[in-house]
């Protein structure tokens, strides 16, 4: 199971970045728990200064742009294949 | 998202990367970037993140189009801060090069030192700005 957050407000930019994560986790057959983080203080905690921003297990993979579903299937899939974390 | 609550959404085109450094060139570097972001040409962002490799502020960097790497002095801390996070600046200035004397552990300097660095910057940025699709 891998958590996966994303950083956002809530506004249609970050309900895609959920999105695009589900369909990326089906895609590539991993399991994920999605959590989203809206509070501006929250979201400082990872440093993230531009939303909407994605972490997967703890790290930020990326911010200030919605990534595509190919991009986000290698984060999970490149986590998974060093089976750490 | 509540009505109050700002987004977030929108990246800055341009970031500012002052060394802000302990002379009056690092001062007036800093002061410049205060100033310019203030008048909305950019927001001052954190350089000391970018030397500390903070993830979460080194992939906000690079979602602006404009990096700005602003030194006090020939040492060029701020731009070999932004190089070795592999985010090399579009825009680099060095206060001593406008002619300002480095007065090491001296925080003082005149508002004309720092209308010149600005001046300096807003012509860079003016031009650079112009270059971005969409903007020219």
């Amino acid at each position: 199971m891998k958590k996966v957050h994303v950083l956002g407000p809530g506004c249609p930019k970050c309900q895609q970045v959920a999105a695009n994560v589900a369909e990326a986790a089906k895609a590539a057959g991993v399991e994920v728990e999605v959590e989203k983080v809206s509070k501006p203080m929250d979201i400082a905690k990872y440093g993230v200064m531009f939303t909407p921003g994605l972490a997967v297990e703890g790290e930020v993979v990326c911010a200030g742009r919605i990534p595509g579903v190919e991009e986000i299937k290698g984060w999970l899939g490149a986590e998974r294949a060093e089976g750490k974390k | 998202m509540s009505d109050s609550q700002k987004c977030a959404c929108e990246p800055s085109e341009v970031l500012f990367f002052p060394c802000s450094g302990g002379s009056n060139c690092g001062q007036i570097a800093h002061y410049a970037a205060v100033s310019l972001a203030r008048a909305g040409r950019g927001k001052f962002f954190c350089l000391a993140g970018m030397g500390g490799h903070v993830k979460g502020l080194l992939e906000s960097a690079k979602a602006a189009k404009v990096l700005v790497a602003i030194d006090g002095c020939p040492a060029l801390c701020a731009k070999k801060t932004l190089e070795h996070a592999e985010l090399p600046p579009q825009i680099h200035l060095v206060v001593t090069e406008l002619g300002i004397e480095k007065k090491s552990g001296n925080l003082d300097f005149s508002e004309d030192e720092l209308a010149s660095c600005r001046g300096t910057l807003e012509r860079e940025l003016d031009a650079e700005v112009a270059l971005i699709p969409g903007r020219g």
